[in-house]
């Protein structure tokens, strides 16, 4: 449905030869604005109603406890405060690693998420447990910094030990038809991701879907980040509401799944913020499973940017395991 | 980058509604005059499509029972219905519908048994549409007069229903006549008639004065002795349109007023720049939403020929996700056909449909386990479809599409309208101008833009040609059961 007609070419597998796959259509202002209205639209009220009627699955028993453990698996376990300290971190690091102290059994979280001053400090409790450092970067949350005062936050945070970045785009420049900016900043971040050794930190693009405001941007954002080699895409920062919801991830999805069926390639999903309860989660995972397939059904292409969800996961986990629903007071708080 | 080989799948474990929130009892009699009486014609049994297996024995009408109900309806009408203001006839109506909303996970767990409709349809469409059908129309009764139909009733009103919504059309015929006045014998299918008879207790629960709603049950037979009882002013019937024909013969010549809601051969219409992803969603609920048993289903798919292959590789993609079995598990999407008889129908016209399409299109069906008892039929979709094949031509009552392509707006109006029938029709596309271009030229009681098979009690509802004639819903749907300011 698309006036500009897909490259169809299947890239190798690296975003590299995406973005070459895409030589193109990013090869001026014009012609990537071409590209991305030619995306088939979005009704919202169509959008909405099938978020909604995927919201009834009933997800009981085994396909419960599956679903916790997955979801667990798939948190970047966040702290994104002005008042973040050293302590908070680690202690928050140590969670991750054991999010059930009482349950060996229990599996790590995806990630710990915090600002790039703090990646050292998560890094050296972190170790090589397997729970991966990432970092918020490029004058998170607004954005509003030049490129080169971006590009040096990214640096920092790879150089500390970020094995991931969440950047964030420019949506003044988005929102106001700049589509060649934002494309060719996320390939300069790429560019920053890049250790001494040739190896990359991955790299979410955060659209902050609440400032896009429509479906039809996030599917073009989606698009854009995807063609400029981002590994994943995500809604929010969790600092502007509304942040993540189930149509809007809706629309990721589709759009994840399209990018593979066009290029071969597999790019992961990150809502973030607002997703709180075991409820919420397994909402998303239904979701997941059911648009974008059951490849996505991993840490390594799905993930909740969360911080009171993981609390929430392991009470629904010990009521699984043990019949009774034990408090707050249970689970640590950090 | 290849997919991780560790993730598994996510199986999602049974979740069965409970059947202990509903009471079937072994036998059920007729609802005359406020209370079950027996029936004296030779009761039958219905069952539950998904299992074969017999909920109850349910007593049939014969002519003397027909009598005794348009009677029992007449001397309610005469004397108390239709003599009481239209705001103490509103009270009893908002109070069906607060039972119903009570009593809804009831009606909707019952639903699902007696007819094979998944519960997450029976309990999120087919049971909060009823109770917003009585509540629309209890707000009706005491405004009759700005209607532009007068406010005089009919008197009584002899209704006969389908299976496809048991509850939804009795909601459909029993609110508006309650409505304007009249009072009325119902008789709902063979083979669903356990909501009905629910809805006579809670007739009774909600003090209903007797006589004012009757329920009898029946097949073929019954309805007859409904339609040509003399006592009766008006017969309304949502059904086949080989019986609405039937109807229409038996009722000329009398002074009987007829509202037929018929069968459909819907054109789902997408154009290259729908939202692409809705549409495909739109075609699945078009067609398969209630296993395709639904008189306005959009049975005919016509998409542009620039973007057929894309939107059927799309739409198989999404039929594949479908799940199929017990009506009774939340995560079912597609229940049971209703019946042995029903399911013969599809199989044929499907049959017909492969040797139709051989060496230009396919029958195609997801991988898709049916269960061993019952009658089921898997989503099931033609290419390769003209206009001359029966497939696209005949109504199949069942989850089974045509794909046609077209190259022009023109060309897409002249397919969708080649039918005798004209009961609704879909356009998909993003383009404003384009669709109300498309309405005005689609031959189709109602055109869906960017959705489907969406149902108001403020809209009206009805067809053209063979699919009918009258309207039901909104204030036209009043038009049916008032006399109107010439008389």
């Amino acid at each position: 449905m698309t006036s500009t007609s897909l490259p169809t070419t299947p890239g190798p597998g690296s975003g590299a030869a995406a973005a070459a796959a895409f030589a193109d259509v990013t090869r001026s202002d014009a012609s990537l604005r071409r590209f991305l209205h030619g995306l088939p639209g979005v009704d919202q009220v169509g959008a909405e109603a099938r978020a909604a009627t995927l919201g009834t699955r009933s997800i009981k028993t085994t396909a419960k406890a599956f679903a916790i453990d997955l979801a667990i698996r798939m948190v970047d376990l966040t702290t994104l405060e002005g008042q973040d300290t050293h302590g908070k971190v680690r202690a928050l690091a140590a969670k991750a690693m054991h999010p059930d102290p009482a349950d060996p059994s229990c599996p790590m979280t995806a990630a710990v998420c915090v600002y790039g001053d703090l990646v050292a400090t998560a890094r050296e409790v972190l170790g090589d447990s397997g729970v991966h450092v990432a970092a918020v970067a490029t004058a998170f949350p607004s954005g509003r910094a030049s490129l080169g005062v971006k590009l040096a936050d990214v640096r920092d945070a790879v150089e500390a030990g970020a094995d991931e970045i969440d950047m964030v785009i420019d949506r003044g420049a988005f929102l106001s038809g700049r589509y060649l900016d934002v494309h060719d900043e996320i390939v300069a971040v790429r560019e920053a991701c890049r250790r001494p050794d040739g190896t990359d930190a991955h790299l979410k693009v955060i659209f902050e879907t609440g400032e896009l405001q429509t479906y039809d941007n996030v599917r073009r954002a989606s698009w854009l980040a995807m063609m400029a080699g981002g590994h994943f895409i995500k809604t929010s920062t969790g600092k502007v509401q509304p942040a993540a919801t189930l149509p809007v991830t809706l629309v990721m999805l589709e759009a994840v799944r399209d990018f593979r069926d066009a290029t071969g390639q597999m790019v992961g999903v990150k809502p973030a913020g607002g997703i709180r309860s075991t409820k919420d989660a397994i909402k998303y995972l239904v979701m997941v499973n059911e648009v974008a397939g059951q490849d996505w059904l991993d840490p390594d292409w799905f993930r909740f940017g969360a911080s009171t969800l993981l609390n929430d996961l392991l009470m629904q986990r010990t009521k699984m395991t043990t019949g009774r629903y034990s408090g707050p007071d249970y689970f640590t708080l950090d | 980058m290849t997919p991780t080989p560790t993730s598994r799948a996510f199986e999602y474990a049974p979740a069965p509604e409970s059947r202990a929130v509903v009471d079937i009892k072994a036998s059920y009699g007729l609802f005359i005059d406020g209370e079950f009486v027996d029936g004296r014609g030779t009761s039958f049994k219905t069952v539950n499509p998904a299992t074969e297996e017999v909920l109850s024995e349910v007593a049939e009408a014969n002519d003397a029972d027909v009598d005794r109900a348009v009677k029992a309806a007449r001397r309610a009408h005469d004397r108390v219905w239709g003599p009481m203001p239209g705001r103490e006839r509103a009270k009893y109506l908002y109070r069906i519908a607060r039972i119903i909303q009570e009593r809804g996970r009831e009606l909707a767990v019952l639903e699902s048994i007696d007819n094979g409709k998944p519960i997450r349809e029976s309990r999120d469409v087919d049971v909060p549409t009823v109770a917003a059908h009585f509540f629309y129309y209890a707000g009706w009764a005491d405004k009759l007069e700005y209607s532009g139909y007068g406010s005089t009733p009919l008197g009584v009103a002899g209704q006969v229903i389908p299976w496809n919504f048991p509850l939804l059309m009795l909601a459909w015929k029993i609110a508006p006549a309650l409505a304007c006045g009249n009072t009325v014998v119902l008789k709902p299918a063979e083979t669903t008639p356990l909501t009905a008879l629910l809805f006579a207790e809670i007739c009774q629960q909600a003090d209903l004065p007797p006589g004012v709603v009757n329920i009898i049950t029946g097949a073929g037979d019954t309805g007859r002795a409904l339609v040509a009882h003399p006592g009766i002013d008006k017969v309304a019937f949502t059904g086949s349109t080989d019986v609405g024909r039937a109807i229409a013969r038996q009722v000329a010549g009398t002074t009987k007023k007829v509202t037929l809601e018929l069968g459909g051969k819907a054109a789902n219409i997408v154009f290259d720049d729908a939202p692409v992803d809705q549409a495909v969603e739109g075609i699945v609920n078009g067609i398969f939403f209630n296993q395709g048993h639904v008189c306005c289903a959009g049975s005919r798919l016509l998409v542009q020929e620039s973007v057929a292959d894309e939107v059927l590789e799309r739409l198989k993609r999404r039929m594949s996700t479908l799940r199929l079995g017990d009506p009774l598990d939340k995560n079912t999407d597609i229940g049971a056909i209703n019946s042995a008889e029903q399911l013969a129908k599809i199989r044929e016209l499907s049959e017909i449909g492969e040797r139709e399409v051989s060496g230009a299109g396919e029958r195609w069906a997801p991988p898709c386990e049916l269960p061993a008892t019952g009658y089921w039929f898997p989503p099931t979709l033609f290419t390769g479809v003209t206009q001359a094949h029966r497939i696209a031509r005949e109504e199949v009552f069942g989850p089974v599409l045509s794909v046609l392509t077209f190259r022009t707006p023109a060309e897409a109006v002249e397919k969708a309208n080649n039918t005798p029938y004209g009961l609704s029709a879909g356009v998909w596309t993003d383009k404003g101008s384009l669709i109300l271009h498309m309405a005005n030229r689609l031959r189709a009681g109602v055109v869906w833009a960017n959705t489907f098979n969406k149902f108001d009690p403020t809209s009206p509802f009805g067809g053209y040609q063979e699919s009918g004639y009258g309207r039901e819903g909104g204030r036209h749907g009043l038009e049916a059961y008032l006399k109107g300011t010439q008389a």
